[in-house]
This record gives C-alpha cells, structure tokens and sequence, in this order.
C-alpha cells in the first residue's frame, strides 16, 4: 500500500523532530527527558525497520514528496532498493542503541546536560535517514552538512575535556574538506548536465559525459567518501572523534554514518557513473586492502577500547571497500553477473559491520559506565562481575574476526569468493594474480584482528582485576543489556541464516547491475552459493553455516556426554592457578602491551615502535627499586598533514596584519568592499 | 544419500581413531633419529586413557571459558573432519564447507585456546597465547595462497571439487604450481602442527614454548579433551595436505566397496609418509628465535606465489 508507506515515511522521520523537540523542552526534567527522547528514537526505528524491509521484499520504491519547496530545488525523497536497504540498517542498529541508552544515558544526569544529547541524537538520526532517503544532489548535500554538524556536536557533547574539544575540531576539520570535495563533484555534475537532477536521472546523461569528467568525478567522490568513510590516510580523526563521543553515539557514529559514506559511494560510482576503466576499480581495491591491513594493526598497538575498535572501523571499510572494488573491476569487463558477488559481499559486510561494531561499542560503553575507565590495563576480571556484558562482548569479538558460525564470517566468505572471482581467465593474469593476494591480505587481516580480539577480551573480561575500579564493576541496567543482546543475536541469526540478507539484498543489486540474483539457488535455504569460472565450464561452491553449527553442536554435546560417563572422577576440583609455589595476583598477569609485543616487533617496520626504560636501582646494577617504561608507535599519518598544517598557520600569521584592532580600520575595510562590490556587482 | 552419510561417518571415525597413532608414529620417528628408543607407538592412546581417570584441576581465577574451550576445541576439529574428503570425495557433508571455512574453523578452535590460555592469569598462558596468534597470524595469508592457487584451477573452493579436478587432471598435475604450493604449505603445516623448528611441541619450558604454554593449566579430562584435538587437528592439516595434492587412490564417486577399502589403505599410507617426513624435517632443524619465524613464514608465502605466478604466466 504506497498511501500506507508514505504515512509511514512522514511518521519516522516526524517522530525523531519531534523526540528531538520534547528532549530540549523537557531539559529540566532529565529523567522524563531521557524516556521521551529515545522513546521517539525507538518509534521511527521500529517503523523504519518495517518499512525498509516491506519496500525491499515487495519489491518497490516509494517517491514521498513534500508540498514545499526550497531555494527552487523540491523536497523529494525517494526510496529505491539501495536507499530502502541502507533505511533497514540504520533502523537495525538505531533500535538497539536507543534501547541501551536509556540506562546509559542516566550516568549524565547531574553532569551534562541530557536535554541536549536528546536534541542532537534525534536529528543525527533524522539526518542519516534523510540522507539516504534523498532523491536529488542537493537534498543530499544539505542532509550531509546537517549529519556532519549534528556528528559535531555529539563529538563534542563532553566540551568541558579540552581534548575531546581538540578531536572535535579535528573531527570537524576533516569533514568538512570532504565535503569540499563532494561540493565540487556534484558542481561538475550540474555543470555538464545543467540540472539539479534527481539521482535517478543522472544515471542516463552521465553515459553522455566524457571520459576524463567521469574520471574527476570518481577520483573527487573516492576522497569525499574516502574522508566520512575513514580510509587511510583520511582517517586520522576516526580514531580521535569515536572515543571522545558518548558510546551510543560512537555505536551510531561507527555503524551506521561511516556507511552513509558507502550508500554515497555506490550510489555515484556504480549507480550514475557506471562502467569506467579497469584500474577505477584496482584503485578501490588496494585503497581497502591497504586501509585493512594497517588499521588492524594499529587496533593492535592501542589499549584505549574506544580507540582500539575506532581503528576496527578502517578495518572493515577496507573489507567493505574490497567487495566494492572487485565489483567495480567486473563492470568494466561486463561481467555484472560476477559484480553481484562483490557488490553483494560489500553491502553483506557493510550490514554486518553495523551490527557487530555497534554491539562493541555498546559494550565498551557498558564497561565504562561499570568501571569509568577506557583503559583495557586497567581491567581484568570482569566476566565474572558483568556476565551477560562479557558474553555480548564475546560474540561480537568473535564475530569482527571473521569467525564462524557468526555473521562477520560469512560477509568475508563472500569477499573471499569475489577476489578469487578475479582469477577467471578472461580477465587477464594481472587480475588473476590480483584476486588470490588480496585473498591472502584479507587472511592476515581476518588473523590479525582475532589476534587484536584475543588481546581486547583476555585482558578486559578473564584473570584477575588489575585495579579497584574494575574489582568493584557490576552488571549495567536491563534496559543496556537488551540492546547488546538484541544485536548479539543478529550476529549469530545473520551468520547461519544468511539468505535472510540475501533477500533484502537482491533488488538492490538488481537495481544496480540488472542482473536477477542466480547465485543463491539450490539448497537455498541454507546455503550461500557462489560461482567461480574456470575456462568454459562454471563451479559452484557452496557452504552451509547452518549445518556447521548444528554439527558443532551435536559432537560438542556427544563429547561432553561421553566425558562424564567415562573415568573415575565425576567433579573437578577448584584450586589454585599454579605459579611456581607463589601466591597468584594480577601484577603476575600478561598486559596488553606485553601480549601485542610480537606482533609489534614483527610489524616493526610499518609500526616504527619506540621505548624508553628508566631505572632506579638501590645497588647498581643488581638490585632495581623501580623500572618506568614507556612505548609508543611512531604516528605517521598524523605527521602527513604537518606540513599543510605549518603552511595554513604561516598564512593565517601574515593575515594578522590586517587585524590591528581598530574599529574605524574595520569599518574601512567594509567601506572599501562595499564600494568595490558596487562596482564590479551592478 | 546414505552412502553418503556412512562414508562420512566413516571418515570421521577414522580420523578421530587415527590420530594419536600418527602422533605416536611421529615421536617413534624422531626417537629413532636421535638414536633413542623412543617410547611405544600406541603411547598416545594409553596417555589419554590415563588423563581420562585422573582428577581435573580448574583454577579458582578462571571463568567458563576455561571450562568450555576443550569442547569447543575438539567439536570444531570434528567439523572440519566432517567436510574434509579423506577416502572419498562424496560424503554427506562436503558441500556445507570449503576451505575457507576449513581455516576459519581452525581459527574457532585457536581463538578459544588463546582465551584459555589468559584465562587463569598466570604469566605462562599468556605468553602462549600471545605468541600463538602472532605466529598463526603471519602463517595465515601463507596458509591461504596455496590453497587459493589450486582453488582457482579447480574453479571452487569446495574440497571435493580441487580433490577431483586434480585426479581428473585437468590442469596437469606435478606442475611447478602445483609443486610449489605443497612445498609452501608443508612450511605453514610445521608452523600449525606446533613443531620445530617454529615451535617445540616436546617441552614446557617457557622460553621456547608457545601451544604447550596455553595448554599448561588443563589437567585430567579437559588436558585428554584437548590432546586428542591436537592430535586430530594435526592429522586433519596432512589429510589436506595429501588429498589435495596427492589425491590418487581415493575414492570417486562412482567407486564400490574395493575402491573404498583400497582408499583407506592408500590414506593411511600416504599419511604415515608425510609424518615420516615431518619428523625428518623436525630433527635435521633447530628451533628457531620466535622472531626469525616471520622470515620463514615470508619464504613460505613466496613460494606460495611463486606456485601462483607461474600458475597464470606459465600456464601450469
């Protein structure tokens, strides 16, 4: 019912102006504050989530147009398959974060104020289903400056911490240079069309445009996209602006608005532009296999859990970009029938990511309510004290290592599908050798985030607390820990029951490729199929995750069965750990630093680790009193931007000149321009 | 259908039942080179006959991790041991896994073990743990390219189809590729199986070890639980091995009860051999420094593509 959708359209996006209305009239009253605020959050999610999902399976889309208009330009939205899919996945992850804030947020009041993280997180929201609900250059531009200001000031909600106003500025900064970059891509645009056209329209007459137009505006809309999605060496305000934010926000920032980058990406380069050359899509690729092999290693080196998981997030949009790219690399040899694999895979992660990511930030930011530290040094101990926290933290770390039976597995399963695509014989031997070493790259990145996993939960939740704050943490409120299971239980649904993505995902890539999905038949219920091409003939691989985890299960409960019937001893017996016949206390455990030490000696090349040791010795050089250690990683890409920097403050240093301080000068400044200007501008 | 699902079944006990023996055959070996006697070549079995009766001692400073990771551990190994093509290339269930998911479930398995080895907060298991994931870390793109290379001549990363595209001979086998991906993933084996000269699978001293260092807390049922999955992993590594590149002798689909028969005595065969080899390989070498393995696992990755370079230029 298309009078039905709309209503519902107009509600979502009705409801969060007005949850983002009531929360700052209510400021006074923060509990009520709280409970109205997310409470409209919740009600555009859930209708959101009905209605992306219903558009997607009934295959249609919805045009909603509102009867004003703005500087000429009409306020349309239009839902086609790829914006209705990117509705669902906001939806998804805004649901779950809205439920989890009214607990979290409450550890504001007296603090901050809430009436405005209220005000803000609505219209962040409102924002990113604006945005890729919009039909037209404009509407998208004008929804991206409102997200990244309303980002702004989420980022920099806790203002009274100079540092979090410094990696707001930064955060600021580094938006908004991308979004100079996007101003001028769409300018070309309306320059060799003529029009502020609606997105669906520009797909035809950009096939008109030269070459070398398309190329600029590929080349403009990678950095613009580049710069919100994070890839390296844009990326240098993620890991500042994510800690610094509230975690709800930094689950919304991480999840779902990095993604908005991605719907603007496909929805230029593959939507309008289209087929371009060959190397459009090995740059995609490189840019995402660099950007996830690097930010997983720098995860590696970090021990703020914030950082650690804002460093997860370059990761993954490099596995994101990496399905996207191979995609790219096949429309341009005509291959749309293999591009539904890659583009398939790009948008299976892209959905995964938001769920798996969001969870750990969620669960961050339920430890730092429990224990008011983000330094994993500092905890320890805190499965036993926070059960069902440490248990969500688990699936969503076993989930970012791409581990079955989870959903991050089987979105890289199908990455790894569409780079060994790449080895089909017709596509040349550079593609062949291509595909198979970016398969291997995605295998150290797959590896090394486990490793950066390992580290993250061993030293947060098992062994000892390594300080008071962590030994008196207890369990969050319920309200916290619905919105973390909610999402744990997408990570193991989407990870054995993928079709269940496949289903929402097939209009959109048909939408996109024109190619009906065929490669999920057979068994489809419970397997993903892929094809691969060798010479004439086609092979089929296909996996069932479904099957693998109902086998894990049966021989895990044959084992555990056949364990306690055999052997002498029915009980085990509870005792101390064993340390060489001294008493166990946390000084004795392995640290984060200590445990990520190979991996940074072997990296050491890239990582450029430093440390210095002092010692204080009460009998040199046998006996010491104290050792003080310091280690830290030389950060190169920060150091990129130096010289830009020096340029802009050395010219911001000569135009103090004209700043004397005196008003008559000033108002001989205005004098002079408004002359010059009636001169030139009759 | 249920042939099928008797042939896998079958496969699976064989796996299981063989395991230790490989392992008892392994240390015989070496016991030998060294010129010692060596102990007995069914000694695994009775070992974890006698864990099994002994009492399991669980420090008071773990949580349920600790507990659950053996059965985690030796039910994902039963998994891949449920996918893997070991006398025959039509079981049940080889068309729910490919390789991939193969190294994935491995990496389930490690995971769990990693967690375990923090879990009771003495220094030993961490830095077990920690040495563990750094290592599988660097030998998992070396682990992975080989298998990409024959995965892609084979057009699937299902199992069964590289096994019968390799017997079928499409590409020809004992080409350079193909020569050099086993030589690259024999390296990646030593480094998984836990065996000099990456790691030493005979010691508990601290500062070469780094899977027994995870392993040191379990005692009784959970150490019998987790010896036989080593046991089983480390068997499952040489059926990839042999299988996908020396197939000839397994069953095909259209095969009868001899072919079958003569399929289990061949596998048996050709795994005693590659252990033989194995243990040749770990007493001509000396352990190396944990940070000279990288280098080793770097020369693996190379041959690995090399095996793929030519593969693509050469044709073969």
């Amino acid at each position: 019912m298309p009078v039905f959708d709309e209503l519902l359209f107009v509600f979502m996006l009705g409801s969060l102006l007005l949850g983002a209305l009531l929360s700052i009239v209510l400021q006074n009253k923060p509990r009520l504050s709280i409970l109205v605020g997310f409470t409209f959050a919740n009600m555009a999610s859930l209708s959101g989530l009905f209605l992306g999902p219903t558009l997607l399976l009934s295959k249609r889309s919805l045009d909603v147009i509102l009867p004003w208009t703005v500087f000429g330009v009409n306020l349309q939205f239009s839902l086609d398959p790829l914006a209705a899919f990117f509705v669902t996945v906001i939806s998804v992850l805004s649901l779950s974060v809205s439920i989890f804030s009214y607990g979290y947020a409450r550890a504001y009041i007296g603090k901050q104020n809430v009436g405005v993280l209220g005000l803000f997180y609505n219209l962040f929201i409102f924002s990113m289903l604006a945005l890729v609900s919009s039909s037209n250059t404009f509407m998208f531009l004008f929804f991206w400056e409102i997200m990244s200001l309303v980002s702004y000031f989420l980022v920099v909600f806790e203002h009274q911490d100079f540092r979090v106003r410094r990696a707001g500025f930064i955060y600021v900064v580094m938006t908004h240079i991308g979004t100079a970059f996007l101003i001028i891509a769409f300018l070309l645009l309306y320059k060799e069309t003529g029009s502020y056209l609606l997105f669906s329209q520009y797909t035809a007459v950009a096939q008109n445009l030269s070459p070398t137009v398309k190329t600029v505006i590929f080349i403009l809309v990678t950095l613009g996209f580049g710069t919100k999605a994070g890839i390296i060496p844009l990326h240098i305000w993620l890991p500042k602006a994510h800690p610094a934010a509230p975690s709800n926000v930094s689950a919304l920032m991480s999840g779902v608005m990095l993604k908005t980058a991605i719907y603007g990406f496909i929805r230029i380069a593959i939507g309008i532009l289209g087929t371009g050359p060959v190397w459009w899509g090995v740059l995609i690729l490189i840019v995402g296999a660099v950007s996830a092999l690097l930010g997983v290693m720098y995860a590696l080196m970090e021990h703020d859990i914030k950082r650690l998981l804002a460093y997860h997030s370059v990761e993954n949009i490099g596995i994101i970009l990496m399905g996207i790219g191979s995609a790219l690399i096949f429309i341009s040899y005509g291959r749309n029938d293999l591009a539904l694999v890659g583009l398939t895979a790009g948008l299976f992660h892209t959905f995964n990511h938001a769920i798996f990511k969001g969870l750990l930030f969620l669960g961050a930011g339920a430890v730092h309510y429990a224990t008011h530290t983000r330094d994993i040094e500092q905890m320890g101990g805190l499965l036993k004290r926070m059960p069902w926290t440490g248990f969500f933290f688990l699936i969503g770390s076993i989930s970012i290592s791409a581990i079955p039976p989870f959903n991050g597995f089987a979105s890289e399963w199908m990455t790894y599908q569409a780079l060994l695509a790449l080895g089909s014989p017709k596509l040349g031997v550079a593609m062949n050798i291509l595909g198979p070493v970016l398969g291997a790259a995605l295998a150290l990145t797959g590896a090394l985030a486990a490793a950066c996993f390992v580290k993250a939960f061993g030293i947060m939740f098992l062994a000892l607390p390594r300080s008071t704050k962590a030994e008196k943490a207890r369990e969050v409120p319920r309200t916290m820990l619905v919105g973390m299971g909610f999402l744990a239980l997408l990570c193991l649904a989407f990870g054995v029951m993928p079709f269940m993505v496949f289903d929402l995902l097939g209009p959109v890539t048909a939408s996109l490729l024109g190619v009906v999905t065929i490669h999920m038949g057979g068994y489809h219920w419970l397997t993903i199929t892929a094809f691969m091409e060798q010479g004439i003939g086609v092979g089929t691989t296909s996996i069932s995750p479904i099957i693998m985890l109902i086998v894990l299960i049966v021989s895990a409960l044959v084992v555990s069965l056949f364990v306690r019937k055999f052997g002498k001893f029915k009980k085990i017996r509870i005792d101390e750990t064993w340390n060489c016949g001294v008493a166990q206390t946390s000084k004795m455990e392995y640290t984060a630093t200590s445990f990520s030490k190979p991996i940074r000696i072997m990296f050491r090349a890239i990582l450029q680790p430093t440390r210095e040791i002092e010692k204080e010795f009460v009998l040199k050089p046998y006996f010491t009193s104290l050792i003080n250690y310091k280690g830290a990683i030389k950060p190169i890409f920060e150091n990129l931007y130096k010289p830009q920097l020096e340029f802009f403050l050395k010219l911001a240093d000569k135009v103090t000149v004209l700043q004397s301080g005196s008003i008559q000068l000033y108002l001989g400044y205005i004098f002079v321009t408004l002359v010059v200007l009636l001169i030139f501008a009759r | 259908m249920l042939l099928e699902a008797a042939i896998g079944a079958y496969q699976m006990l064989l796996i299981i039942m063989l395991a230790p023996l490989l392992t008892g055959i392994i240390k015989k070996t070496k016991a030998f080179f060294q010129t010692r006697k060596g102990p007995n070549i069914f000694q695994p079995y009775f070992d974890l006959y006698k864990y099994m009766q002994k009492e399991s001692v669980v420090s008071e400073h773990s949580s349920w991790i600790f507990r659950v990771t053996p059965l985690i551990y030796l039910s994902s190994m039963l998994v891949v041991a449920a996918i893997v093509p070991v006398i025959a290339t039509h079981s049940l269930l080889a068309f729910t896994g490919d390789v991939i998911l193969i190294v994935y479930f491995f990496a389930l398995a490690r995971f769990f073990l990693a967690l375990a080895g923090l879990d009771a907060g003495s220094a030993f298991g961490g830095m077990g743990s920690s040495r563990e994931m750094a290592v599988a870390a660097i030998a998992e793109p070396a682990f992975m390219l080989p298998l990409f290379t024959m995965a892609v001549a084979a057009g699937t990363t299902n199992l069964a189809g590289i096994v019968q595209s390799v017997v079928s001979g499409g590409e020809g086998p004992l080409t350079l590729a193909h020569l050099m991906s086993f030589v690259a993933l024999f390296i990646v084996a030593v480094a998984e199986t836990g065996r000099i000269p990456v790691d030493n699978p005979d010691t508990h001293l601290e500062l070469t070890m780094i899977h027994e260092g995870m392993m040191l807390e379990y005692s009784g049922k959970n150490l019998a639980l987790l010896s036989v999955a080593v046991s089983i992993k480390q068997l499952l590594i040489f059926t990839l091995l042999v299988n996908i590149f020396f197939p000839w002798g397994i069953a095909l689909v259209s095969a009868g009860i001899g072919a079958l028969i003569l399929g289990t005595l061949v596998f048996i065969l050709k795994v005693i051999a590659l252990g033989i080899v194995m243990a040749v390989v770990e007493t001509s070498f000396a352990k190396t420094r944990l940070f000279k393995v990288p280098d080793l696992l770097l020369g693996s990755f190379l041959i690995g593509l090399l095996g793929l370079v030519s593969k693509f230029v050469f044709r073969g």
